[in-house]
């Protein structure tokens, strides 16, 4: 019988999706667990969390800027450090951004518009705990909801990032004014994950679309993996 | 001490509510070259002098005030 790992679901002030990234994950075998962003301990057992969606903090700042001291931070940077795998969705992303976990910031859309509705990606490599069930090259149909989605890093960070591989997901459409349309980075050790997309969103063909369960699938393997292996 | 922190969009980055603000001066009939909008923070700092109260800001705006990617920041000291 396959175990379902422990996946945790982070919950901030002012998040609004993560119940579907919890139902969605369950759906896909994981035993997923909202946790309170002034947690300062994960539930025992994590192998992985979720940052999901929504206005943490009302957005105060710039997007993200104020989640980073949720006390619940803190434990997520340990399971990190550790390689644990980190998957921050839309306002997930941005708080990892703020919180120096991934490279770059996400700024305004270029044309002001809130952009909602689904998106043509391409994934740009299937070695990562998040695309090994894509093809390099792979198009997922996934929906995006955002304002402040668009992805910003200066020349010199940008082709570091290329070179380095971490550039792994891209819009194959005009969405929000991304540099290099880039619609999702990972940190240098390819554990830590945000995207701008709604992969929670996108599990049933009912709803439109199944490809976002590509991706959160790959994470409940890559969770599971790791509590096969720490048991 | 009273302190002012004037957060700006980097020259150079696109500032999409800026152009905004621009294109409806110019439909009011105000003809501005260019707008760009950024953030005003006042703080009330405890600091036995200025240097020392600017130094604390700095900081602040580093950590959290400004983005350092896309943002510049200017301090100023009431008084100075």
């Amino acid at each position: 019988m396959s175990i379902r790992p422990k996946i945790a679901v982070l919950r901030f002030p002012g998040s609004n999706d993560e119940r579907d990234a919890a139902w969605a994950l369950s759906a896909l075998g994981a035993d997923a667990q909202l946790v309170w962003h002034a947690e300062e301990t994960l539930p025992r057992d994590t192998a992985a969390v979720v940052l999901p969606g929504g206005f943490s903090y009302g957005d105060y700042l710039r997007c993200g800027a104020i989640a980073r001291f949720a006390p619940v931070l803190d434990a997520v940077r340990e399971l990190a450090a550790a390689g644990g795998p980190v998957l921050g969705i839309c306002n997930g992303f941005q708080i990892l951004c703020e919180a120096g976990l991934l490279p770059g910031v996400l700024r305004r859309n270029r044309d002001l518009e809130f952009v909602c509705r689904d998106v043509r990606l391409r994934v740009e490599r299937s070695d990562t705990a998040f695309t090994a069930r894509c093809e390099p090259g792979q198009e997922l149909i996934i929906p995006v909801k955002h304002g402040e989605g668009s992805w910003y890093a200066d020349e010199e960070l940008y082709a570091e990032l290329e070179a380095s591989g971490q550039l792994m997901l891209r819009y194959a459409e005009d969405c929000n004014g991304s540099v290099g349309d880039v619609a999702g980075v990972c940190n240098e050790a390819r554990n830590v994950f945000g995207l701008m997309p709604h992969p929670e969103h996108a599990v049933d063909p009912l709803l439109g679309s199944g490809d976002g369960a590509l991706l959160l699938a790959a994470l409940v393997d890559a969770a599971r993996e790791r509590t096969l292996a720490a048991a | 001490m009273r302190v002012t922190v004037l957060v700006r969009p980097k020259q150079g980055i696109l500032d999409p509510q800026g152009d905004a603000v621009r294109g409806s001066l110019h439909k009011l009939g105000f003809a501005v070259g260019g707008a760009r909008v950024g953030r005003l923070v006042d703080l009330e700092v405890d600091a036995p002098t200025s240097q020392e109260a600017t130094a604390q800001v700095e900081r602040m705006c580093q950590e959290l005030l400004a983005n350092p990617l896309i943002e510049s920041f200017e301090i100023e000291v009431e008084g100075t």
